[in-house]
């Protein structure tokens, strides 16, 4: 051991990436209302809690394990990720797989394959797909805006003020919108003059893709993530969206939608960065984010859910291991890659 | 100037070193009794050539060097030899070593020595005079200088004198420099005609302006041509490998040696050692060692080998919280057993340590694989996987994944967020290895005796019997040597 060390340790990795999602909350709260908050703290209490519960059943020291911070980071990625009306039920079913089966059941912090937010998000999507593409309308487009009160017994199974049907609160999201509208023959350009599109990629979704890309930034100056994969995969999204784009601009939307709507900032920045179950070899990195870039463009696309992130990130997280072996960086002294054995000690 | 490299990974942790710089080197008073281990360096060791109750003179040989892959042992004070017996050695295990302890009579009176006329002298000689003058590689490795010098059949192009003295809180080659650079720059000409380079560069850290100077006046007023060449201030550049690979460009081979790529590398107090050797005939009884960390007066002392380091550390005033010392750095050193240590040849750097200077670590978390340790290996290495390995003694698959590459230095685990002893894995995962090899080699050899055995019982039994056979009524008369033997079974 050394007798010298930096000051660094995974909790403050872990509230670093915390203090990283502050900003997307912010705007979250702006324009989908305050009940965004309501759900970090359903989620939150569901991971401690569910955390606490499998680490004393693994006979680890609870305390230092739930002082990581690293149940409370999947909490607010699966928080953020659903849609804010989501029932409560919903959202602490999730979290508590997450953390038992994602996380505990796979040999707890650092050992789990699928990133536990993701996981929590597919087991969700699987299970309830109503409950999941209903996503509250940002306030400035909403038929009759809910009151924060109103929000929050609703998410309570409180059910909606008397005379209020659930589609005059919520609203698909603008890549669901696209998908259904274009499977009735309509043109993509024409879709997108909706209002839910926003100027990019949604209303209130643009500036919260603006949000993320400016925590993921300070966390990459912070240096808890490296420019690979928010790089290679924001740009291989953007090359697809833009090369199918220009061949069928009817068919297609272009670059600016797939990159502003959805979970491609919250999935290049906060998800696909987590080091746990993405490969650690820079040229790893690229790979695995290309892939992910791709796979969540054709799911998108061509596949029957309305984002693609999630089931990029866990099919991507299960090649991780085998990139990671196939791109050994070279070792000093040494010909090829790091794998190469040599003599006899 | 020339064009440098860099290496990849590095770190950058607080150097300390100021504390020790602000007065000149002292001379550490004589101890009460020195304890001198008779092997200080890498290779055989040779018998002791002294008695107990034996006098000795200063600079009297303790054990010669045995064969050519050795270093010679000397008295480094006049007195007596009081007893030849196992004692603690700096080694973090607290391993016995087998020590001649001389009792000072306060003379300090030399035995019989000479310079060399090295100009003109044989290169064989000068080899022979390291080797028995007891030179050995001070920055480290302790690995026989003459063995180094006579160049093994490789061309040697490029002489490497590394200054860099990278880890933290060392600063005794920075003094060496300061003080001693026109006795360097006469060791370096030493060096060069042994090796026969054609180059010689001096690297140091350029966080040592005054060495720099120091060595660029003396080197300039040299009969050969030596470049002083500052290198960028990264830990750890000071490691062999990498400072090749930032004055040349060239990597030294997985597991082989810097001459495989043209080069040799001395360290700067190897090479004052050499010029006490060569050209005033003292063989290595003393080195300038680091007295610093939880001390009240840090500074670098010239102290005879054999010193007890709890006499050396209170020259320099430990403060009443000291808890332990350091031998050597705080990447690459390690805590001492007890302070009746030695000082020995490779001992660098004494810190003294408190819970306030080094607190202790937060207990180990696990590892998240962020990656931070390979950013930082200078061997360009995933230490996360190593240690995942070797954590799983899974000892092929660490082999496999280059764990012999690894220098040791420390970096991963400067920067692990987790605060895993990564290094402790590895030398743990080395030493499991080795152990294994050497089990399977002994394994081996008693398998090949037991064969041959066996073998050789059934030849005399088959012997026996051809005998008994020929001794019976009616056959021929029996051969007389084993050769006839085997005729007479060939005929049949």
């Amino acid at each position: 051991m050394t007798l010298v060390a930096e000051q660094a340790s995974v909790s403050r990795i872990m509230f670093q990436v915390l203090a990283a999602l502050v900003p997307a909350v912010a705007v979250y709260v702006w324009y989908f209302g305050p009940v965004i908050l309501v759900q970090l703290g359903l989620a939150s209490a569901a991971a401690l809690l569910s955390e606490a519960v499998m680490l004393r059943l693994r006979s680890y020291p609870v305390e230092p394990f739930l002082r990581d911070g690293s149940a409370l980071v999947t909490a607010w990625l699966i928080a953020l990720s659903f849609p804010p009306l989501a029932p409560w039920w919903l959202t602490v079913t999730a979290t508590v797989f997450a953390i038992v089966v994602a996380k505990h059941l796979y040999g707890g912090l650092g050992n789990n394959l699928f990133n536990p937010a993701m996981v929590g998000y597919a087991v969700a999507i699987i299970s309830f797909p109503l409950q999941m593409t209903r996503w509250s309308a940002p306030t400035a487009l909403a038929a009759v805006p809910l009151g924060f009160a109103e929000q929050v017994a609703y998410v309570f199974g409180g059910g909606l003020p008397a005379g209020l049907g659930l589609d005059a609160v919520t609203l698909a999201t603008p890549l669901d919108t696209l998908k259904t509208h274009l499977a009735l023959g309509e043109a993509a350009g024409d879709i997108m003059k909706m209002p839910v599109f926003g100027f990019l990629g949604g209303e209130g979704g643009e500036i919260l893709a603006l949000a993320y890309i400016v925590g993921g930034i300070w966390l990459w100056r912070q240096r808890v993530i490296t420019w690979h994969v928010p790089v290679m995969f924001i740009a291989t999204v953007a090359v697809l969206a833009a090369a199918f784009h220009a061949a069928n601009p009817a068919q297609y939307a272009g670059a600016p939608l797939h990159l502003a709507g959805g979970a491609t900032m919250i999935g290049a920045f906060f998800i696909l960065t987590d080091p746990v179950s993405s490969p650690t070899t820079p040229r790893g990195k690229l790979i695995y984010a290309g892939g992910a870039g791709f796979l969540t463009y054709v799911i998108r696309v061509w596949g029957g859910y309305p984002d693609g992130v999630a089931f990029a990130t866990l099919l991507m997280n299960l090649a991780a291991p085998m990139i990671e072996l196939h791109t050994q960086p070279r070792v000093y002294g040494q010909r090829d890659s790091g794998r190469s054995g040599g003599g006899k000690p | 100037m020339r064009k440098l490299h860099s290496f990849s990974g590095g770190i950058h942790p607080p150097e300390h070193k100021e504390q020790s710089t602000r007065e000149p080197i002292a001379q550490a008073s004589l101890a009460s009794r020195l304890i001198v281990p008779l092997q200080q360096h890498m290779g055989a060791v040779g018998d002791p050539l002294v008695r107990k109750g034996q006098r000795v003179l200063k600079g009297q040989p303790l054990a010669a060097a045995a064969g050519a892959f050795s270093a010679a042992t000397h008295a480094p004070t006049s007195g007596m030899v009081s007893a030849l017996e196992l004692h603690p050695a700096p080694h973090p295990s607290g391993l016995l070593a087998l020590c001649a302890v001389i009792e000072p009579d306060g003379e300090d009176r030399w035995t019989e020595h000479s310079p060399l006329d090295w100009r003109n002298a044989d290169p064989q000689a000068t080899l022979a005079r390291l080797r028995d003058g007891g030179v050995v590689g001070l920055g480290g490795a302790v690995f026989p200088t003459a063995v180094k010098a006579r160049g093994n059949g490789r061309p040697v192009d490029t002489l490497i004198i590394n200054g860099g003295e990278c880890e933290p809180y060392i600063t005794c080659d920075d003094m060496l420099m300061r003080e001693r650079a026109p006795e360097i720059s006469r060791g370096i000409e030493i060096l060069q005609r042994l090796t026969g380079a054609r180059e010689v560069v001096v690297g140091i850290e350029d966080n040592k302006p005054e060495a720099v100077a120091a060595m660029e006046a003396a080197c300039g007023a040299s009969a050969i041509p030596i470049q002083v060449e500052p290198v960028p201030t990264l830990y750890p550049a000071g490691g062999e490998k990498q400072l090749i690979k930032v004055i040349t460009g060239r990597e030294v081979p997985s597991r082989g040696l810097p001459a495989e790529v043209g080069v040799v590398c001395f360290n700067v107090a190897t090479v004052y050692a050499v010029y006490r050797a060569v050209e005033l005939g003292e063989p290595m009884v003393s080195r300038v060692v680091t007295v610093t960390g939880n001390v009240h007066a840090p500074r670098n002392f010239e102290c005879l080998l054999g010193t007890p380091v709890g006499e050396l550390a209170a020259l320099a005033g430990p403060c009443v919280d000291t808890d332990g010392f350091i031998m050597g750095g705080p990447l690459m050193g390690f805590p001492l057993p007890s302070d009746a240590v030695p000082v020995v040849k490779a001992t660098n750097c004494v810190i003294a340590s408190s819970e306030a200077l080094f607190p202790k670590p937060p207990p180990p978390m696990p590892c998240i694989r962020c990656g931070r340790c390979a950013e930082a290996c200078p061997a360009g290495l995933q230490p996360m996987d190593l240690y995942w390995f070797a954590k799983a003694h899974n000892l092929a698959k660490a082999e496999e994944f280059s764990l012999f590459d690894c220098i040791e230095c420390g970096c991963c685990d400067y920067v692990c967020p987790s605060h895993i002893p990564l290094v402790q894995y590895y030398k743990f995962a080395k030493g499991e290895i080795r152990t294994l090899a050497q089990e399977k080699e002994t394994a081996d050899r008693a398998r090949r005796r037991h064969e041959f055995r066996q073998y050789r019982q059934d030849r005399e039994k088959q012997e026996r019997a051809a005998r008994l056979a020929s001794r019976a009524p009616g056959a021929k008369k029996a051969p007389a040597t084993p050769e006839a033997l085997a005729e007479s079974q060939e005929a049949e």
